[in-house]
């Protein structure tokens, strides 16, 4: 829970049992780093059973692989480097605490993306999440802060223009229509119900200081206050990643600079990037990605393979944890960290381009094994 | 800023110095301490966000907590905290994330230790005396009484009622309740009851199954005698904290007859339970008091009490379970009464209410209604019983006249507690 004061007990009775668990922080954790890790808390009083609890609840499963700990505040990542290095290391295939990490939103750098094939890609899209610095993250946050994040937050996102102009929508006041609305626009999110989210205390006070914006041509979309202070979302139909990028650039350099006028900045360092709530979205926090048909590419026995090595995932159209529909497949990076927004687009742009190359050719009849591509 | 403020009592009359001295910025605080650390950044975010910020929003909602706790008693009570640092916020949550139904007012908040309810005295009396029919905990005093031998007519015509059950709840004092308890403290709770539980004798020998290292043929025959217990799925339950670390420190005992079983660490320290087929709830009760009065004196042995006090009689989680904890119900056929429209006002009159065969929240299944008191505080464990004895031998009375032809009356309204 958010505030549970270390009692001043036993290590050795409190350390957790965690002999059937399957999660990063399960891995890590010694009794021995147990006994250091409780004895320090943040400033901000987040300490390490609030840091764990979503890994202590949830065994996790041996395929699947969460990470198990959550962070209250930006300082979590000081605090609790110990434990989190490990498991960043193994979260972000091998990232060492002596890496940098390069932020790069600069879509000129970009090459391509303008062009997959709209017969196959439906959607495309791209997220990720920013935090305001200064303010506790979403399980240790009080309501006071929450609020304050959603007022800045509303305040940055009314000074936006152009075809970024937009309109916010809080959650516990919407009505009936305007809530219609954004689940068929497939905008709203809800409160959550996935025990791992629950367990970390992000879903505290719901619906208090929650919202929806977006732009009034409903392509680009931020969430208040749901897993991370902001999640910044740019989305259109088709195959046009490019534009979608673009705009996903351009609209968080405007909201930075629209923050920082007002004397906040975003949580980053040049070690983990942009800081998030969960260690599994640190660095970009980017996950772009596309809707698209693979319904003869999915059904190789290499698929899995494929995807490895082009450093991309597979999820259904509902997002994590849903399976694909109609043989229609939500593609997206694998990687978070350690790579920048640019590089990440990329690698998507191209090895969306190669699957649904690979996809003809099985339409056709013809081997794809030409075509295998090389470890990213 | 935390959810809640709290005190580092090492560290507090520090922090409070340096912060009066505007050593605000934590970046000179790197040769401080974390708790000192903690002082200062806590007294900072106490001019950032007065209470006032931080009050929650409970337009929307039905329960207790949100009828009594005024913008007021939020700011008196918001940076207390008891002497296990649990603080108000952490009190509330569960009645914040869940905002109730119009017509189920529930609770709305949990205690985390003893403490709370004197710490927090300001909205928890408020909470008491809605839930609990005007019960004042500041002047009243509320009446224990486990002599079974007190109750008359307590063997049930069994053409109508299938099973009878006696419940309540029991905390051990010095350990803090489920929503606060820390690892250790939960697995001390269990060890301390399994220990006692040990000691039981004759017909109340009986076997403690561990809820993480049980088999699989122990969990299918616990589900067969629906005796076993889950991880709580209601939000009401896990917003206010009582599943973490599940399964960890959790079981069931029971003895080998199957007629008295307890929980370990669901939603209170202990639940103790005695039931049986048939309508002997008299037997059920006796044997009911004589565990729990045995218990009693096995934890005492080892330096252990319950948490009791004469206004609140025995201490659980829940608010609503304060006084006796007890509930005594039984499963029985009612197929005409249940049809009557006087049915609700009869029951409300005899002070009973009606649930469902698969307990809280659930619907009645072919005319079988569990049937058990309203009230937990005010009045003794013996009269609740008798008042459900009597209350259920009048219901059995009306439907044995409805099946004939005959007309029933309404029952005059039973007395609250006296003053």
């Amino acid at each position: 829970m958010a505030k549970l004061k270390i009692k001043k007990l036993c290590a050795e009775k409190e350390y957790p049992d965690l002999s059937q668990h399957s999660n990063h922080m399960a891995k890590v954790l010694t009794k021995d780093m147990y006994k250091t890790l409780r004895e320090h808390s943040t400033p901000n009083g987040f300490a390490i059973d609030g840091f764990m609890q979503a890994g202590v609840y949830n065994l996790g499963h041996p395929f699947i692989m969460t990470v198990g700990c959550v962070a209250g505040d930006e300082e979590t990542y000081e605090v609790f480097k110990e434990l989190l290095d490990p498991v960043i290391e193994d979260r972000h295939g091998g990232y060492k605490p002596t890496d940098k990490h390069k932020t790069d939103l600069n879509p000129e750098h970009l090459k391509g993306g303008d062009d997959l094939d709209p017969n196959y890609v439906l959607s495309s899209r791209v997220r990720t999440g920013r935090s305001i610095r200064g303010f506790c993250l979403p399980p240790h946050c009080s309501r006071g802060e929450r609020r304050g994040i959603e007022k800045l937050s509303i305040e940055a996102l009314s000074a936006l223009d152009g075809d970024l102009k937009g309109k916010y929508y809080a959650l516990k006041n919407m009505t009936e229509q305007e809530q219609q609305q954004l689940i068929d626009d497939h905008f709203l999110f809800d409160k959550p119900v996935s025990p791992l989210l629950l367990a970390s205390g992000m879903a505290r006070d719901w619906p208090d200081a929650r919202g929806i914006w977006h732009n009034d041509n409903k392509t680009f979309l931020v969430w208040i206050n749901e897993e991370d202070h902001l999640r910044v979302i740019s989305m259109q139909k088709g195959g046009n990643m490019r534009e979608v990028f673009t705009r996903f650039c351009t609209g968080l350099t405007k909201i930075e600079s629209l923050f920082k006028q007002k004397g906040h900045e975003f949580m980053w360092n040049e070690h983990l990037g942009y800081v998030l709530t969960c260690p599994s979205n640190l660095g970009t926090g980017l996950r772009g990605g596309v809707h698209v048909k693979l319904p003869n590419v999915s059904k190789h026995d290499k698929f899995g393979e494929i995807l490895k090595r082009l450093r991309l995932q597979k999820r259904g159209t509902g997002g994590v944890d849903t399976a694909a529909v109609g043989g229609v497949f939500d593609i997206s990076n694998a990687d978070r960290l350690g790579f920048s927004e640019v590089e990440l687009v990329q690698m998507v742009v191209d090895g969306v381009k190669l699957l649904v190359e690979m996809e003809k050719r099985l339409e056709k009849g013809q081997s794809i094994d030409d075509l295998m591509p090389a470890q990213k | 800023m935390a959810s809640s403020f709290t005190r580092i009592l090492s560290g507090r009359n520090t922090a409070m110095v340096l912060a009066s001295v505007g050593a605000g910025t934590l970046a000179s605080g790197y040769l401080l301490s974390d708790s000192v650390k903690e002082g200062v950044a806590a007294a900072e975010r106490k001019k950032l966000y007065p209470p006032s910020a931080d009050y929650p929003d409970l337009r929307k909602h039905n329960n207790c907590m949100a009828s009594a706790l005024t913008p007021a008693i939020y700011a008196h009570l918001r940076d207390k905290a008891t002497p296990n640092d649990w603080t108000l916020d952490q009190c509330i949550q569960t009645g914040v994330d869940n905002p109730g139904h119009p017509f189920i007012k529930t609770v709305g908040m949990v205690a985390g230790d003893e403490e709370s309810y004197e710490v927090f005295a300001e909205i928890f009396d408020p909470v008491i005396k809605d839930r609990h029919n005007g019960y004042d905990p500041k002047t009243m005093k509320h009446p224990t009484d486990l002599d079974s031998s007190k109750i008359t007519s307590g063997m049930f015509d069994e053409n109508y009622v299938l099973s009878s059950r006696v419940r309540t709840g029991r905390s051990i004092r010095g350990l803090s309740l489920p929503p606060a308890c820390s690892r250790s403290e939960r697995r001390e709770v269990e060890r301390v009851v399994v220990q006692a539980l040990s000691g039981l004798k004759e017909d109340l020998t009986g076997r403690y199954y561990s809820l993480g290292e049980m088999t699989e043929e122990e969990q299918q025959r616990l589900i067969d005698d629906h005796f076993l217990f889950d991880k709580p799925v209601s939000p009401l339950l896990t917003c206010a904290g009582m599943a973490r670390d599940w399964p960890d420190g959790r079981g069931i005992w029971h003895n080998n007859e199957k007629t008295f079983l307890i929980w370990i660490n669901e939603e209170d320290h202990t639940r103790v339970i005695s039931m049986e087929k048939g309508g002997n709830m008299k037997r059920v009760f006796e044997r009911f008091c004589r565990g729990l009065l045995e218990v009693e004196r096995l934890i005492k042995e080892r330096g252990w009490e319950f948490m009791w006090n004469e206004h609140l009689g025995y201490i659980l989680t829940c608010p609503s379970n304060l006084g006796t904890g007890l509930r005594a119900g039984v499963h029985v056929r009612l197929p005409n009464l249940s049809k009557d429209p006087r049915f609700p006002k009869i029951l409300n009159n005899l002070r009973l209410q009606k649930r469902g065969t698969g307990g809280v929240d659930t619907a009645a299944v072919g005319d079988i209604f569990d049937i058990s008191n309203n009230d937990r505080l005010g009045k003794s464990e013996v009269e609740l019983v008798q008042l459900v004895i009597d209350g259920v031998n009048y219901l059995i009375d009306c439907e044995k006249k409805l099946e004939i032809g005959q007309d029933i009356k309404i029952p005059a309204p039973i007395p609250q507690f006296k003053k």
